[in-house]
Parts: structure tokens; C-alpha cells; sequence
């Protein structure tokens, strides 16, 4: 029943009803991430506002419960945070995923995406929870051209 | 179900993994065997034999070693030409894997090397895919037709999974120079009508290559009846190791061919300048070749033949009736396929509705150890012709069980209660 531990029902949750889904006007950036070993991908719009304040990430794409549900908890984390704050949540959750199940989530800097913690014990999906999270990364340094 | 005369509890002793446990006690339930097959233990003791006692480099080595090691690689491909019925044991080249063979007879037209007709191709000139090919037998040809300015097209697929033969004499014509299709899918199961092909090809005077890396593996294929040009298959999914495949062509088509790789045992003669070629095989297996692997794979055929690749074929045939009907009661399952037992081997495709197959996969393996495939399968044009991104893929060998497909479908259940 190793199971149990990647699919958290947050992230059934998630993947059922995703949160910001679709692209919208207007946007600084927009990148399409893929995921050639299993054909994953995603587009993912950036608004960054004054302040370099977030103002909306939008995105669409296919793949597994894990990329989808990652997306949805993304724009979550992300709406109406800096630059600067959300990079560091990009970075933490980085470090769990690649940490190979032995790295302790810092649940106040994650929230959410704590429930991703058990993926990481998978290195073949570990890929599929950081694409839309890597996609924002880009964005993010686009819009700032 | 089962056939009488076949009795696969006694097969399954001969592989030793399929009675491991996986990490929580899991049963280990391998349905990937379309990927890659597991092997029985006369496989792995000659290879162990073979490495410990008589090992040496083939063809060049002049003292007992040499003609021990030599004997056996020279005698796996007595075994492998009489496994596929081969008119001549010359017309079976080693390779790396079915791919190397496909690149070898591609890498062989529109070469300058070559000026046989039958190989001459430039623009103007058509080459013959299908749209259910592995991308093993896609990416050579894309290759050879930006080589050369020649034409790639395809056969289509039907709805069923079946090659779209409707539109042949416009496809097939005479600037087709070679027609390469599969002759079983590795997603739909499907089994080609080569004779149909083979003749429309032969009406307009064009080479035929099937990759039979999915059918020489499950039943009697013979090189002599089947009437093509090249066949390419691969070792390790017939029970034996990676990292050799075959090459069968016809002795006349060979010779004319150019050498596709240079090195040692290749040549006849070498000057600084040029250099001329050993006979063939030789000249298709220039370095040292994989000289265990080619006698793992002698012994793979050993093996089937003991069992019988009649005998194989008819026990396939009754797992793939048992899958078909339990798939069927399995809700929103959509087979990519043909869903009747006529002209398809024991590979089933699926999608689930709403549920992703590195889903299905995922949970199938961590809760139950069933091991199936999940994605495109190296087969991304025929996910795409089907509107999908990918497809959960069981397939089957000798040693699998109805019991087992029973696990599977009992653990499609599960997936569809976790994403209810």
C-alpha cells in the first residue's frame, strides 16, 4: 500500500476540481512546458502587477493526477504573492521533491503542497509534480524581460 | 481455458522472478512482456556457463577459447535462421536491437555507396510507412527521406486498429521504393495482412521490411512463406537478453547492400586509402559483437521451441479471449484495438475515462505489484490519430495466467474507487 502515500485525497482533490484552470487575458508571459517521457505538458500564463505583486497564473494542459493537481495547488500558492515570495516557495518545494522522500517539508512555507511529499519517494513521478512548478519558474523570468 | 497440453505452472518455474515478492509483500503480476520479457533460467545459465567457462572474442582469436566462443555465437545463429525458417543461416545479420536493423536496411538506400536500382531513392521516390508503427521503424525512414529529398507517406488506421488498406494503389505505386510496416502492433495487438501488402508491393516493384519485433516473439513465423525482403525483430522480448536483435534479409538484397558501420571483422582487406568487405553477415557486424547476448538468444529459441511456439501461440490466443471478455465489464473501458480475437496477438490498450494511465500504473503497481505499461508506447502517431496522449498497455507471454488478468482487472476496479 505504498500507494496511500502519493495519492493524498488533497491532491485527488485538486486534480477533480482544479483551481484557476484555463488561460487568460491579460499576461506578461506564457510558456509550454513538456514532459517527453510521458507526454505531460502545460501552458502557463504570468500577470505580475505593481509591486511585483502576482496577480493571476493561468494555465491549461494534460497529464497525470500528480502534474494537474501540482498546477492547481501552484496557482493557489501563488496568486497574490510577490515575485520574491513565491520564488521561495518554488524553491522549497523543489527541495522536497528532489529530496528522495528524506527531505521534511516546511509546511509553512509549502501549505498545500505538503501533500506532495509522498512523490517524492518516486523518482519517476517526481518530474510530473515540478512541471507546471518548473513552467512558472520560466514564466516568471520571462515577464521580467 | 487453458489448453490441456500446455501446462504453465510448469513454465513458470522456469522463470525464477515471477515467484518473487515485491518491497510489502506484493505477488509480482508482470503484464509487460510487449516491453520486454523476462527470462527463464536456461537462458540465464548458458549466458552464466558461456561467461565463466569458455569466453573469449569471436573470429579473430586463434587458440581454444576463440573456437569455443566462436562456435557457440556462430551456432546461436544456426539456431536463431532455423527458429525463423531463414533459407540461408548467412541471411541472419546480429544487431544491437530491431532498431539497429531498421537503420541498417534505411541507412542502405539512397546511399552512394550503393547504385543497385532496387536501392537508388531520391526525389521523387516514395517510401511506405504506417501510422501504427513503434517509432523504431518511423524515425529511420523520416531520416532517410530528409537525406535524400524522397517521400515519406503512410497507410492510415481504421477505427478498429486495422491497417487502412483502402487507398493502397494510390499509396503503394510505382515510385514507392520500399513499403515498412509492422507485422504486429505493439499498442493495438493488431496483425497486419502482409501478403495483402506484399503484393500490391510486388506489382509495383518495391522492397517490403515488416518489424516483427512483436510477432516472432509469440508464434511460428517463417522467413520462406512470409515472402518479404527484411525482417527486424529483437532478443529480449522472445526470453532472451538485451542488447542483441536480428537482422534476416535476402542473401541477394545483403549483398548488394553497403556495409552500415566500419571496424574490426567487417573487412576483408584494408589499405590506408580503402578497404574491401568480409561476406555477409560479417559485413553487417563490424567491433566485437555481443557475444554473449547472441547466445542467450540462441538459447531463448532453444527454450521456445521446446515449449513449442504452437503451443505458445494457443495459450496466448486463451488469454487474450479471457482479457477481452473481463475487459469488457470493466466501466468507461475503451480498448484501442481490435475487440474480437481474429488477426490480433495478446497485447490490449486501454483508457480509462478520467483517469490518467500513470495513474492506472502507478496504483496498479504500488497496490497490487501488477506491472503494465503506461504512455505512448514509442507509438505517439497512433495515440495521436486516437485523440489520446496515451493508453494503459497489458501484454502477454507464455507464462502469464487468467488468474492474473483476473488481478488486473480486479485492480482497474480499485483505480476507478480511488478516482471516484
Amino acid at each position: 500500500m505504498i500507494g496511500e502515500s502519493m495519492y493524498q485525497e488533497l491532491i485527488l482533490e485538486h486534480y477533480k476540481h482544479p483551481q484557476g484552470r484555463g488561460l487568460r487575458e491579460p499576461y506578461d508571459a506564457e510558456v509550454h512546458h513538456v514532459n517527453p517521457t510521458c507526454g505531460d505538458e502545460i501552458t502557463l500564463r504570468v500577470k505580475v502587477g505593481d509591486a511585483g505583486k502576482i496577480e493571476d497564473v493561468s494555465y491549461d494542459g494534460q497529464g497525470c493526477s500528480i502534474s494537474q493537481a501540482a498546477a492547481s495547488v501552484l496557482h493557489e500558492l501563488t496568486t497574490g504573492s510577490t515575485v520574491e515570495e513565491t520564488l521561495s516557495v518554488v524553491d522549497e518545494f523543489t527541495r522536497l521533491m528532489q529530496g528522495r522522500g528524506k527531505v521534511e517539508a516546511d509546511e509553512d512555507v509549502l501549505g498545500d503542497a505538503v501533500a506532495f511529499a509522498g512523490v517524492a519517494k518516486f523518482p519517476a513521478r517526481v518530474k510530473c509534480a515540478l512541471l507546471s512548478w518548473m513552467a512558472y519558474k520560466d514564466a516568471v523570468v520571462r515577464s521580467a524581460r | 481455458m487453458t489448453s490441456t497440453s500446455f501446462d504453465v505452472e510448469r513454465i513458470r518455474k522456469d522463470f525464477p522472478v515471477l515467484s518473487r515478492e515485491l518491497p510489502g509483500g506484493r505477488p509480482l503480476v508482470y503484464l509487460d512482456s510487449g516491453n520486454s520479457s523476462q527470462k527463464p533460467t536456461p537462458v540465464v545459465e548458458t549466458m552464466r556457463e558461456h561467461m565463466a567457462m569458455h569466453y573469449s572474442n569471436v573470429g579473430r582469436a586463434m587458440h581454444a577459447l576463440g573456437s569455443e566462443s566462436t562456435e557457440a555465437y556462430e551456432s546461436a545463429r544456426d539456431k536463431v535462421a532455423a527458429f525463423i525458417g531463414a533459407p540461408s543461416r548467412d541471411e541472419v545479420i546480429f544487431t544491437k536491437n530491431a532498431s539497429e536493423a531498421l537503420n541498417l536496411v534505411a541507412y542502405s538506400f539512397g546511399n552512394r555507396s550503393n547504385t543497385d536500382p532496387r536501392f537508388t531513392l531520391g526525389p521523387g521516390d516514395e517510401i511506405v510507412i504506417s501510422e501504427m508503427e513503434h517509432h523504431s521503424n518511423i524515425v529511420p525512414w523520416q531520416f532517410l527521406a530528409q537525406r535524400t529529398g524522397a517521400t515519406l507517406k503512410w497507410f492510415g488506421v481504421t477505427d478498429e486498429g486495422r491497417l487502412d488498406l483502402s487507398g493502397i494503389s494510390g499509396l503503394v505505386t510505382e515510385r514507392t521504393k520500399i513499403v515498412s510496416i509492422a507485422h504486429q502492433s505493439n499498442v493495438l495487438g493488431t496483425v497486419n495482412p502482409v501478403a495483402d501488402v506484399l503484393r500490391r508491393a510486388r506489382e509495383v516493384g518495391a522492397l517490403v521490411m515488416l518489424d516483427a519485433s512483436q510477432s516472432v516473439p509469440h508464434h511460428a513465423v517463417d522467413m520462406a512463406s512470409l515472402g518479404v525482403d527484411f525482417v527486424a525483430f529483437t532478443g529480449h522480448k522472445m526470453v532472451g537478453p538485451s542488447g542483441i536483435g536480428v537482422l534476416w534479409g535476402r542473401a541477394e538484397l545483403l549483398e548488394a547492400m553497403p556495409p552500415f558501420m566500419g571496424g574490426g571483422e567487417m573487412i576483408e582487406a584494408v589499405w590506408m586509402d580503402h578497404s574491401t568487405y568480409a561476406a555477409v553477415p560479417h559485413k553487417f557486424e563490424a567491433g566485437t559483437p555481443p557475444i554473449v547476448e547472441a547466445i542467450g538468444l540462441g538459447a531463448a529459441v532453444d527454450y521456445l521451441s521446446g515449449v513449442g511456439m504452437e503451443a505458445i501461440e494457443a495459450h496466448e490466443r486463451d488469454l487474450t479471449a479471457h482479457a477481452l471478455d473481463a475487459l469488457r465489464e470493466v466501466p468507461t473501458l475503451r480498448l484501442i484495438g481490435p475487440d474480437s480475437l481474429e488477426r490480433r496477438g495478446a497485447t490490449l490498450s486501454f483508457t480509462l475515462e478520467g483517469i490518467h494511465p500513470h495513474d492506472v500504473g502507478q496504483i496498479l503497481d504500488d497496490e497490487f505489484g501488477i506491472a503494465v505499461r503506461v504512455g505512448h508506447h514509442c507509438a505517439r502517431p497512433l495515440h495521436l490519430r486516437f485523440g489520446i496522449p496515451a493508453t494503459t498497455r497489458a501484454s502477454f507471454y507464455l507464462y502469464n495466467t487468467t488468474g492474473e488478468i483476473d488481478a488486473l482487472v480486479r485492480g482497474l476496479h480499485h483505480v476507478q474507487k480511488v478516482f471516484a
